[in-house]
């Protein structure tokens, strides 16, 4: 009977998520509005989960616990509403391409790709990073503060694209997020050279790579499991625009995308670009960390027919990513009427390379157009292209964006060599359009 | 003096009366707050357990979508729920799709690299449930633009 009446925890949340908070577990909400746990409380909600929550003293107040799942729908914050959540734990979201019109990606419009928890209750104060490895000459440490102050500061618009991008095109279907065209963003970033605050420490004439470890959560709560733990070869790390950047778009970088600090490596998977960096081992050897091995941001060394099971030694570590363009004007579904011209633009990237030539298609790649193309502004920025398209007449029409790198490789019309964990689709991008 | 200890006076027996029964019903109205507070508590928020107890409550389902968690709602989705999304959301499962040899081997994977417990005589139902409702679409290699959402552009 009281059953009936009560409130579902959806709708309470609904109506007032901090006194939901108060009524059900008995949390009370300070004035920063991040809800401090009483210890009863916690033990009343532990009791209902069924287990102990780890960090329930940070959780932010009127945060339904997310292994109750809420039905409500989910926003980023400070992401744009257009954002496609593909995963809310832990949280995942691309843009639409008809959002990333702008040069420079704004930080509400950068794609957000987690492996794990974002870290909770960063004290940029108290913030280290810890330099080290068996090719370092030594172990040093830095404050934020110290690295903005010793070292020289660098800006660069650097693309960042998810190795999984294009990822739910591939058949059979690979696992994990299905992305589809918009886990790239092109923003502008500051920080320290990497070379520079490597070679202030020292590096021995036998390093090969360099790892980064961050401070996100493993999704098991395990505080001593780390999520991911990537890098990239000392060739990559020693170049001009390898940054370990504290800003984005001259401002702080969003939480979601790694504040306070952050590696970022243009064009190579976005993974190898640790976020929420706190250290950065030198190695001997390719890193081994989370993540590195196995089939993680790995493809098969040969071409292999869809479907195959290959052995992780002949697995290959993804570099460079391949030439890719996206259309991002207009958005797709744009109905003209018959002897009007269409102006459309976009940009194209090509990992280490540049992009030479860009081209379109109206008749599904029987005939090219090419497009007007932009140089980068620096070294691994995306570029823009544009061009005017006019339609013979009525009709269902598909643009299709192809770009050109200068090692004279374009972008395949069909999904390119299927591998098992879905990587490097740079199929040609294809908006529709109807001429009426 | 000694003698008086034990010699009480009306007054003073009424005094230890009244004492002795505001304790009682003291102790007995605590008992009972506490009771109907835990009484309360177990049927206003029975709903959040879905995710572990789901003998609890009948989960909400519509159109044949368990609402809280948009999983299809056929056999083996509470064991689903229950095992899979305390650590992930949903929404990594709904996107994706295998065979019941791929779903296995995701299993597989998540327990040799992600904490996940051995699922015993469980990963049987829940692996069914996967591979019958998140099992791979036959396409060619590339399929059609799809959901197109038209609209008129002003130039």
């Amino acid at each position: 009977m009281i059953k009936k009446d009560r409130k579902g925890i959806h709708e309470l949340y609904s109506i007032d998520p901090i006194e939901a908070d108060k009524l059900l577990w008995g949390r009370e909400t300070d004035s920063s509005r991040r809800g401090f746990l009483k210890k009863t409380a916690l033990a009343t909600m532990g009791t209902f989960l069924g287990a102990e929550i780890a960090f329930a003293n940070t959780m932010p107040a009127g945060l339904i616990p997310a292994s109750l799942i809420s039905d409500e729908p989910f926003l980023i914050p400070g992401k744009h509403a257009g954002l496609v959540i593909l995963n809310d734990k832990p949280i995942n979201a691309e843009t639409p391409p008809h959002l990333l019109n702008d040069i420079i990606t704004p930080a509400d419009k950068l794609f957000v790709r987690n492996n794990g928890l974002v870290p909770e209750n960063i004290d940029v104060n108290n913030w280290i990073l810890t330099i080290e490895g068996e090719s370092a000459k030594e172990k040093k440490t830095f404050t934020l503060e110290e690295l903005k102050s010793n070292f020289k500061h660098y800006t660069y618009q650097l693309t960042l694209e998810c190795g999984g991008n294009g990822r739910n095109e591939f058949n059979p279907p690979a696992k994990g997020n299905q992305w589809s065209l918009g886990a790239v963003g092109c923003p502008e970033w500051t920080g320290a050279r990497l070379k520079d605050v490597l070679q202030s420490i020292g590096v021995k004439d036998d390093a090969v790579y360099i790892g980064y470890y961050g401070k996100d959560i493993h999704l098991s709560q395990n505080p001593d499991k780390v999520v991911i733990s990537r890098g990239v070869p000392v060739k990559k790390a020693m170049e001009d625009e390898s940054l370990i950047a504290w800003s984005m778009n001259n401002e702080e970088i969003p939480v979601m995308n790694g504040y306070p600090l952050r590696l970022i490596f243009g064009g190579w998977p976005g993974s190898t670009s640790g976020k929420w960096l706190h250290k950065i081992v030198i190695r001997n050897k390719i890193h081994d960390g989370p993540k590195m091995e196995g089939a993680s941001y790995r493809v098969p060394c040969n071409f292999v027919s869809p479907g195959s099971e290959i052995d992780n030694e002949d697995m290959c570590i993804i570099e460079s990513m391949p030439v890719k363009s996206l259309i991002t004007y207009p958005k797709s579904g744009a109905v003209i009427n018959d002897g009007t011209f269409l102006k459309v633009n976009g940009h194209a990237w090509a990992g280490d390379y540049k992009v030479s030539e860009m081209q379109i298609s109206i008749d599904f790649g029987s005939t090219w157009q090419k497009c007007e193309l932009k140089s980068p502004k620096n070294r691994h920025a995306w570029q823009q292209w544009n061009a005017n398209v006019n339609f013979p007449k009525k009709g269902y029409y598909e643009v299709w964006a192809r770009a050109t790198d200068s090692n004279r490789k374009s972008q395949p019309m069909v999904v390119p060599g299927w591998n098992p964990k879905g990587y490097l689709n740079n199929a040609c991008h294809r908006i529709a359009v109807k001429v009426v | 003096m000694g003698e008086r200890k034990y010699n009480l006076t009306d007054e003073e027996k009424s005094k230890v009366k009244s004492l002795v029964s505001f304790t009682s019903y003291f102790l007995f109205s605590c008992l009972a707050i506490i009771s109907i507070v835990t009484y309360i508590m177990l049927w206003y928020v029975p709903e959040i357990n879905t995710a572990t107890n789901d003998q609890i409550v009948e989960d909400k389902v519509e159109n044949g979508i368990d609402l809280s968690t948009g999983l299809i709602a056929d056999e083996g989705y509470k064991m689903v729920k229950q095992q899979c999304i305390s650590c992930h959301s949903s929404k990594l499962i709904i996107q994706n799709r295998a065979t019941k040899e791929g779903w296995t081997n995701i299993i597989q994977w998540m327990q040799e690299t992600q904490n996940l417990w051995d699922l015993g005589k469980n990963e049987e139902i829940i692996v069914n449930y996967l591979a019958k409702n998140y099992a791979p679409d036959e396409q060619g290699r590339r399929k059609p633009l799809e959901n197109i959402d038209w609209y008129v552009l002003k130039q």
